[in-house]
């Protein structure tokens, strides 16, 4: 006799697989958006990291013991899939496959797979590769939107991916918060140099340099509100992570706007939307309760404006997340929600 | 020099004395260990953990050459309560094949011969001579000295059975 | 949906919103079924000890007739629900997912349903309170919504706390169930005049009804059938699951939360099924004990899904084939709801007196399905109405912690099911804290033996001793007595010497 099945006998029918699928849908206008910004050599670096990313999975589950199944739900080509779009849109093919194994094999799979990381897999692959890889990891590209001639056939992308030939100097380019530091470490202050830099950052449509899924930022906006109205993620940790990077950068810029972003530039470049959205809110790595969801954004966000600022690195989310996910067991052991009938207002007269 | 060396001998003077101060001041008595832990089992000297009766197996508790999940009778909770006792990881998962049994009487070949009764450590076994004997569920601990002693082979530990009030969902199996 | 709802919505953080099927049977009257062949009546059919049989078999009885006793405080008796004899008394298979028999009368209706007389009684409302509740007592009336609770034992709680609040719970959150919401429609009179006997009983001055909104034509009823009592009102409540959860209801109705591990009758508030309410109203008037109960016979596999008056005992299998049996392939019987219902084993169960529904439900409505690693959605903790973490505390009992799964909460989970319900990775939530309760209820057990073992081992040398003691003192009175009989001869042989010896000289005079 087969063991009873227990209550409840109903089921909202949901499924892992299917809050994947609504993420990679939500990512799919700022991807599509990034294709056409950056032309053929993003395509083919955002498939090679996808690819590659599934093919590790699939080799860790075999690896150990092919027991559960998780190739099928998605997560694995999410997960490379928002490592592409944190990368550089035109990043040498190995570059894609070794961040893909560290995202997998390394960041998710080493501990114990899907929903036991406790660091977001994608970030864990981008600092490794940034770190790793400094110069290949900053060689940003002007946008060579598709079908303007500016960016290489799908054929000569395909070579430059495979072989790493060197992006032609007349297409290069530097992202807002590289440049400012670089600026900044030459003795130049923000009021002489911005207004050459700035502009096309704040507009949110992403006319500029940066990785392959970040520049885009009302697609990003527009897919959380997606995200957000179905119910896969919630609001907090991104409103709180644009908090906690906006406010210290408004008050600072008030103070000495010859040194500091200000908050509109600080939101809008870099990968503060992309990570507010779709890294901050992966749910394996952040905690548990609301407070502590408002905790972990504000963190991050805040940690963010201070690597940004005061540290050595020009982007500091990645950091900033991994430094948060470390938190979250804290976080989560004191942020535990009241139980009903605990606490102050059980009994009469609450 | 003189002012590092005098300073580094008064640091370690100052600090070697709360040290002993606090050695005695909060010295704690080691606990009676052994008649502690023969308190916590059940007593019936029953044998099962293979040590001369409980005072036996509460000694080897105490040196810790057995194991905490030694006393059949007691089950996983004393294995849990004297795992926290002596501060060791209780490894429940021997302890959860072992099926708890009861000891029956089969009425037929029962010649009323009252060895059983006499032997059981509990009591659990009611009659009288040349009256057939049977067991009480309540108070049985499996034991199985009873099943040792009976000359007719009357006395057989069986499982426990399984009533609407002892039954309870297994794990799931999945995930 | 209403501002009222709206606002609902936004102050309540918990909960589900299955899809209800109500629909099904919700315009379907409670109709009688006949009464079938057989009736099983197990003696176990509330929380507490099993009723004592007080009939033997071949037996006639009559309906009405008491077939067992109630046996302590918490208990409650069963009655013959038809005239006929008893057949059998002895293990029968009853409503439960271990598919394990309980004892059980059985009883072979003779059709011809007469019945003992009964004491009708035409003012109840001039009861005493304490014989409200002594009646309702001796009529096996229990919890109707599920719990089974006996009925009057909650009613005496108003002597051990001032109960102001009696709580009438017309939530039937529950997917599919409409037999509460039909009894509403049906006999509004008879659900407001138990509600009056029983905050009688009670001492309760306010009697507060509480309805999912989900359910206008109930609403309507109650509240023109309220009308003439100024201490009733008839409340509104958010159609969402678990709203009809006892804690749920109190908070929301009252505000004020049951303290965990109390009973609400501690915060002044006794909470009631309507269904108890209607019961308790003809058990009073009429004098007949309980013996049928609605009951809601749905599902996608019920041919003609639909409201029954069953008589308590009624095999499932028979009230399927009075409607229709099923027209699809059925992945899971299911009494109750399907929240919280349990699996039958089979359909030769009867009916007893918690069973609210009789579900025969298909592959797509039952879930289930392999279950995947736990992404900590926290969709689960989001659900859970008490505030718990499902998927922490599940990760703590797969690991073989139980005991840190209590520390976080696991004793005061209600098993609403709300969280395996949400759950996308499909894992057995509630599963495993049903698993954990038992392991940790095994554990209590064995605790409570191994302490009663040390107590008969202790009386047993006690006994030994004693009787060693005894042995000793009766050899020492034997010695004794053998040595005072030896004196006593010594002495009588030297009493017969001295008196010899003038014999002697006699002799030898």
């Amino acid at each position: 006799m087969t063991a009873p099945q227990h209550s409840p006998h109903a089921h909202d029918g949901g499924s892992v697989g299917r809050v994947m699928a609504q993420v990679m849908l939500a990512l799919t206008p700022v991807t599509l958006w990034g294709f056409y910004l950056f032309g053929w050599p993003a395509i083919w670096m955002w498939l090679i990291t996808v690819g590659s990313a599934m093919l590790f999975e699939l080799a860790c589950l075999r690896l150990g013991g092919g027991g559960r199944a998780t190739l099928g739900d998605g997560s694995a080509a999410l997960a490379g899939w928002l490592l592409a779009l944190t990368l550089p849109p035109w990043s040498p093919w190995w570059i894609a496959v070794i961040g893909s194994f560290v995202a997998i094999c390394i960041a998710k799979h080493a501990y114990g797979g899907l929903g036991q990381n406790p660091f977001n897999p994608a970030m864990v692959a981008r600092v490794a590769l940034l770190i790793s890889f400094p110069l290949e990891m900053t060689q940003w590209v002007a946008p060579a939107p598709m079908f303007s001639g500016l960016g290489p056939d799908p054929v000569a992308a395909l070579e430059r991916l495979l072989f790493s030939t060197p992006i032609p100097d007349a297409l290069t380019s530097a992202t807002l918060l590289g440049q400012v530091k670089a600026e900044a470490s030459r003795g130049v202050d923000l009021l002489a140099s911005l207004p050459a830099l700035g502009a096309g950052v704040s507009d949110g449509v992403g006319h500029h340099a940066g990785s392959l899924g970040e520049t885009g930022s009302w697609l990003i906006l527009g897919g959380g509100l997606f995200l957000v109205y179905r119910g896969v993620i919630g609001w907090l940790v991104p409103v709180a992570l644009v908090t906690g990077l906006a406010v210290p950068a408004a008050i600072a810029h008030a103070i000495d706007p010859a040194h500091h972003l200000s908050a509109l530039h600080q939101v809008f470049a870099g990968a503060a939307l992309l990570g507010a959205v779709f890294i901050a809110t992966d749910p394996v790595s952040s905690p548990a309760s609301a407070v502590g969801k408002l905790i972990y954004g504000l963190a991050i966000g805040f940690l963010t404006w201070v690597i940004r600022s005061f540290a050595g690195f020009p982007e500091g989310l990645a950091f900033a997340v991994l430094l948060m996910n470390a938190c979250v067991p804290i976080i989560d052991r004191f942020t535990r929600p009241r139980i009903y009938g605990h606490g102050a207002t059980a009994g009469r007269g609450a | 020099m003189l002012i590092a060396v005098t300073s580094l001998t008064l640091i370690a003077g100052c600090l070697g004395l709360i040290l002993g101060f606090a050695a005695r001041r909060f010295h704690v008595e080691p606990p009676e260990t052994v008649s502690e832990i023969e308190a916590m089992l059940p007593g019936s000297q029953c044998g099962q953990c293979g040590f001369p009766g409980c005072g036996g197996a509460a000694a080897a508790l105490a040196e810790g050459s057995a194991p905490v999940t030694l006393c059949p009778p007691g089950g996983p909770a004393l294995a849990r309560a004297l795992a926290e006792k002596l501060g060791v990881a209780a490894d429940l998962g021997a302890m959860a094949e072992h099926e708890p049994t009861i000891a029956t009487v089969r009425e037929e070949i029962c010649i009323g011969c009252t060895k059983c009764f006499k032997e059981c450590p509990t009591d659990a076994i009611q009659g009288a001579m040349k009256q057939i004997h049977s067991v009480m569920k309540e108070a049985c601990t499996g034991c199985g000295k009873c099943a040792d002693i009976c000359p007719t082979e009357a006395v057989s530990l069986v499982p426990l059975p399984t009533t609407l009030g002892n039954w309870r969902w297994r794990a799931p199996a999945c995930a | 949906m209403g501002f009222r709802d709206l606002m609902d919505e936004v102050k309540l953080r918990w909960g589900v919103h299955p899809a209800g099927h109500k629909a099904l049977t919700s315009e379907c009257a409670i109709e009688c079924m006949p009464l079938p062949e057989r009736l099983t009546l197990p003696l176990a059919q509330h929380i507490g000890a099993p009723a004592r049989p007080v009939v033997t078999p071949g037996q006639r009885v009559l309906r009405g007739q008491l077939l067992a006793e109630a046996v302590g405080a918490v208990s409650s008796p069963v009655h013959a629900p038809s005239s006929g004899r008893i057949v059998d008394i002895g293990d029968y298979p009853v409503a439960h997912p271990s598919g394990l028999t309980a004892a059980a009368i059985v009883l072979k209706p003779d059709g011809l349903d007469e019945a003992v007389d009964f004491a009708d009684c035409d003012d109840p409302h001039g009861l005493e309170p304490a014989e409200i509740a002594r009646r309702v007592a001796a009529g096996g009336v229990v919890g109707l919504g599920g719990a089974t609770f006996p009925a009057a034992v909650k009613l005496g709680l108003g002597r051990r706390n001032p109960v102001q609040t009696l709580l009438l719970n017309g939530g039937e959150c529950e997917p599919y169930l409409t037999c509460d919401d039909r009894t509403m429609r049906e006999r509004p009179e008879a659900v407001i005049d138990g509600a009056r006997l029983m905050a009688r009983a009670l001492g309760a001055e306010a009697i507060v009804i509480g309805i999912e909104r989900n359910k206008p034509a109930a609403m309507v009823a109650m509240q023109s059938a309220a009308a003439a009592h100024p201490e009733i009102s008839v409340r509104g409540l958010p159609a969402r699951y678990p709203m009809g959860s006892e804690k749920q209801l109190v908070h929301f109705l009252t505000a004020v939360e049951v303290p965990a591990g109390g009973l609400s009758a501690e915060v002044g508030v006794v909470v009631h099924n309507v269904g108890t309410a209607a019961e308790i109203s003809r058990v009073l008037r009429t004098g007949e004990p309980l013996t049928h109960r609605a009951v809601t016979v749905s599902g996608a596999a019920i041919a003609r899904p639909t409201n029954l008056r069953v008589a308590i005992g009624t095999a499932v299998s028979a009230v399927i084939a009075h409607c229709g049996g099923v027209r699809r392939d059925v992945a899971r019987y299911v009494m109750g709801g399907p929240m919280m219902g349990m699996l039958l084993p089979g359909t030769e169960v009867p009916v007893v007196k918690g069973s609210s529904g009789v579900l025969a439900l298909v592959a797509d409505e039952a879930g289930g399905g392999e279950a995947s690693p736990c992404i900590r959605c926290t969709r689960c903790a989001g659900v859970c109405p008490i505030g718990l973490l499902p998927f922490e505390m599940a990760a703590r009992i797969r690991a073989g912690k139980s005991e840190a799964a209590v520390d976080i909460g696991l004793k005061d989970c209600i098993g609403c099911g709300s969280c395996a319900y949400t759950c996308p990775a499909k894992i057995p939530l509630s599963h495993y804290f049903s698993f954990a309760k038992g392991s940790l209820a095994a554990a209590e057990r064995a605790r409570l033996k191994n302490e009663s073992i040390g107590k008969l081992t202790a009386a047993r040398s006690a006994r030994l001793e004693r009787e060693a003691q005894e042995k000793a003192e009766a050899a020492a009175r034997r010695k004794a007595e053998r040595e005072a009989a030896k004196r006593d001869a010594a002495r009588a042989v030297a009493a017969e010497a001295a008196a010899g010896r003038p014999q002697d000289s006699q002799v030898s005079a």
